[in-house]
C-alpha cells in the first residue's frame, strides 16, 4: 500500500520517524498518476513543492490548498481568467500558520470561479470529477479539495465555505469537511466573496485529521477585524468514542418530500447509531430556514458584487487590450468573468440598486435574523443538529449546468448555517446502492466545535466508513 | 419585475455582448421571482443582520511595520512604468 493512502495523522507520525521526503515523493507520483482523470489541481510540480524549514506538529507533511486563499509566490486565480498571473506578494494567515506547524504546501486545488456554484464546473481551468465516479461532480466550490483528499493526492486540504462550498463536496466525495464558526479562522489572505459569510476549513479524511487541522488554523488574528479573540481549545481532546449526554435534534424542515430516499434513510439511519451511542434525538424545528436559499442569493450576491468590483484589470490579473480607461474597465470585466461570476455580479448589484434596497437586501438581511433566532431556539434545546447536507447523491456533470436555480438549490440544507455564522460538519454516513457517497451534516451553536468534533468521532468510530475507497 | 439588465450591467462595469444579455435577463428574472417568498415572510418586529457576531467597531494601533513588497506587486502588474501602475490616459483632451 502507498503512503498516499494514509490518513494525515498516521503521515506525520511516519514522518516524525523516517522523515517526511518518502511521504512527499508517494503523494506526487499519486497526483501524477490520477489526477489527469480528477482535474483537482490546478497548480502541482514537484519542484516547487516547498519543504518545510520548520519542525512542527505537521512535521513537513504536505497539505493542499484552494485556488482562493493567498499564497506567497503561488499564483492564486479563484480559478478566474480575470485572476491568472495574479502572484499574491503575502502569505493567507492560515497558510503563515500551516508553514509554521512544520507542513509543506504542496499545491493548489481547482474550484468553482470565485467559489460561485456547487459542483466545479464554472472553473476556468476545465471541471474536477468525482472520483467515486468520472460522469459526476465533486460538488463544489471547493470541489478540488474534496476530490484531491478523496482520491488520496493529498491528505489534507484546505477549502472555503460561504454558502457549503465546504461541506457539500466533503459529502459528495465521502469525507470530512468543517465549515467553522464565523470568525473562528481568519479571512485574512481569503479572496473575498461574502465577506459576514466567508470562513475557511479543513478537508480531511477522518475527523481527528479536521481537529489537528483546527488546532493549527484557528484562532484570532489581528490582521482580521471579524475574527474572534477567544482561546483555541486542543481539538484532539474532545475526540470520544460515545456520545453519552449529548442531546441531538433533527429538524423536521430537512426531512423533506422530494428529496433523495437513499439519503433520506442512510440520515435517518445514523440518528439510530446515535441512539445506540447514548444520545438523545429529538425532533426540533427551524421554520425559517426555508427561505435560507433566497435571503443568501440577496445578500451574498450583494456582498459579492461589491467585493469584486476591485478586479479592473489595473494592479493585477487580466487586463484586456483598449483604448480608453472607461473600456478598459468594462472589457477586462466581460472577458475576465465567467458567466455565473457575472450572474452574481449583476443581481447584487441589482438588489443594492437606488430603489430595490429596501426591498431585496434590507428584507434578506431581517429574515437572516428570523433565520438566526431559529438557530437560538434550537440550540436551547438540544447540543446538536443533524441534518442531510444534499438532497440528493451528486449529480452527473451538465446536470445542473442550465439552470441557476437549479444548481442553487443543492446547498439548501447547508446554507442556513452561513447566514447564522453555526459550525457545521459534513461527514460519511453511508453509500448509496449505486455505491456514491452520502454526507450528514452536524451542526453546534457558535464556537461549540469541540461537541462536533466529540458527536462525529464517536459516530465515525462504529460505522468505519472512511476506510472505503474509490477506485480510480 | 422589471429591470433593464443595460442600466445594471453599467452600474456593474460589465460590457455584456448581445446573447450574453438576453440569457442573463432570464436568469435574473427567474432567480428574483424565487426570492419573491420573501415578501410573504413578517419582518416588521426583525433588526437586519448585516454581521453575525455583533461585533462593535474594533482598533488595532496604528504603528509603522517594515513591508518591503513592491517589486513583488509590480512585477506581476498588467503594465507598468517606473514605481506607477500605467493604465490609458485618464482626461480625453476636448
Amino acid at each position: 500500500m502507498s503512503e498516499a493512502s494514509l490518513t494525515l495523522k498516521e503521515a506525520v507520525t511516519l514522518a516524525r520517524k523516517e522523515g517526511a521526503d518518502k511521504i512527499i515523493d508517494s503523494l506526487s507520483k499519486r497526483v501524477r498518476e490520477v489526477d489527469g482523470k480528477i482535474n483537482a489541481y490546478i497548480q502541482f510540480d514537484p519542484a516547487r513543492i516547498e519543504k518545510a524549514k520548520t519542525k512542527g506538529p505537521l512535521e513537513g507533511v504536505p497539505v493542499s490548498i484552494k485556488d482562493n486563499i493567498c499564497t506567497r509566490g503561488w499564483e492564486t486565480t479563484c480559478a478566474s481568467k480575470i485572476l491568472k498571473g495574479h502572484v499574491p506578494p503575502y502569505d493567507a494567515t492560515v497558510i503563515a500558520k500551516l508553514r509554521q506547524a512544520g507542513a509543506a504546501i504542496f499545491g493548489k486545488l481547482n474550484m468553482d470561479e470565485f467559489a460561485f456554484g456547487s459542483s466545479t464546473e464554472t472553473s476556468t481551468y476545465g471541471p474536477t470529477r468525482n472520483p467515486w465516479d468520472l460522469e459526476r461532480v465533486p460538488g463544489g466550490s471547493s470541489g478540488g479539495s474534496a476530490a484531491s483528499v478523496a482520491a488520496d493526492e493529498a491528505f489534507a486540504a484546505l477549502g472555503s465555505d460561504t454558502g457549503g462550498s465546504i461541506r457539500l463536496p466533503a459529502a459528495f466525495c465521502g469525507i470530512v469537511g468543517l465549515k467553522p464558526t464565523y470568525g473562528r479562522v481568519s479571512r485574512y489572505g481569503l479572496i473575498a466573496f461574502g465577506s459576514s459569510f466567508d470562513q475557511i476549513g479543513p478537508l480531511t479524511k477522518t475527523v481527528e485529521d479536521s481537529a489537528l487541522i483546527m488546532n493549527v488554523i484557528a484562532g484570532h488574528d489581528e490582521r482580521d477585524s471579524t475574527s474572534a479573540n477567544l482561546p483555541v481549545p486542543d481539538y484532539t481532546k474532545a475526540l470520544k468514542r460515545d456520545a453519552k449526554g449529548l442531546k441531538i435534534g433533527l429538524p423536521k424542515e430537512y426531512f423533506v418530500k422530494g428529496m433523495d430516499s437513499e439519503v433520506e434513510q442512510a440520515v435517518r439511519d445514523a440518528a439510530k447509531v446515535y441512539q445506540k451511542l447514548g444520545a438523545e434525538i429529538k425532533e426540533v424545528t427551524l421554520p425559517h430556514t426555508a427561505h435560507s436559499v433566497a435571503v443568501y442569493y440577496i445578500v451574498a450576491v450583494a456582498e459579492a458584487s461589491s467585493n469584486l468590483g476591485r478586479y479592473d484589470g489595473v494592479q493585477y490579473g487580466f487586463r484586456a487590450k483598449n483604448g480608453n480607461l472607461r473600456d478598459l474597465y468594462f472589457e477586462t470585466r466581460d472577458q475576465g468573468f465567467g458567466e455565473e461570476a457575472k450572474r452574481r455580479i449583476l443581481l447584487g448589484t441589482f438588489v443594492l440598486s437606488a430603489g430595490y434596497y429596501e426591498a431585496y437586501y434590507r428584507k434578506g438581511q431581517k429574515v437572516r435574523t428570523l433565520i438566526r433566532e431559529d438557530f437560538d431556539r434550537a440550540f436551547k434545546e438540544v447540543d446538536l443538529l443533524l441534518t442531510p447536507v444534499s438532497p440528493t447523491p451528486p449529480f452527473k456533470l451538465g446536470e445542473k449546468m442550465k439552470d441557476p436555480l437549479t444548481m442553487y438549490l443543492s446547498d439548501i440544507f447547508t446554507i442556513a448555517a452561513n447566514l447564522a455564522g453555526v459550525p457545521a460538519m459534513a461527514l460519511p454516513c453511508g453509500f448509496t446502492k449505486a455505491g456514491l457517497p452520502v454526507g450528514m451534516q452536524l451542526m453546534a451553536k457558535p464556537f461549540a466545535e469541540e461537541t462536533i468534533f466529540h458527536a462525529a468521532h464517536a459516530y465515525e468510530q462504529e460505522t468505519q466508513w472512511f476506510k472505503r475507497k474509490p477506485k480510480i | 419585475m422589471s429591470f433593464e439588465i443595460e442600466q445594471i450591467a453599467e452600474l456593474a462595469r460589465l460590457s455584456l455582448k448581445p446573447e450574453e444579455k438576453e440569457k442573463l435577463r432570464k436568469d435574473l428574472e427567474s432567480i428574483l421571482s424565487y426570492v419573491e417568498q420573501l415578501k410573504g415572510v413578517p419582518t416588521e418586529q426583525a433588526e437586519p443582520t448585516s454581521h453575525v457576531l455583533n461585533l462593535e467597531n474594533v482598533f488595532r494601533k496604528d504603528e509603522v511595520k517594515p513591508c518591503d513588497i513592491r517589486e513583488d506587486v509590480l512585477k506581476h502588474a498588467p503594465q507598468r512604468e517606473g514605481n506607477f501602475f500605467k493604465v490609458p490616459k485618464v482626461i480625453e483632451q476636448e
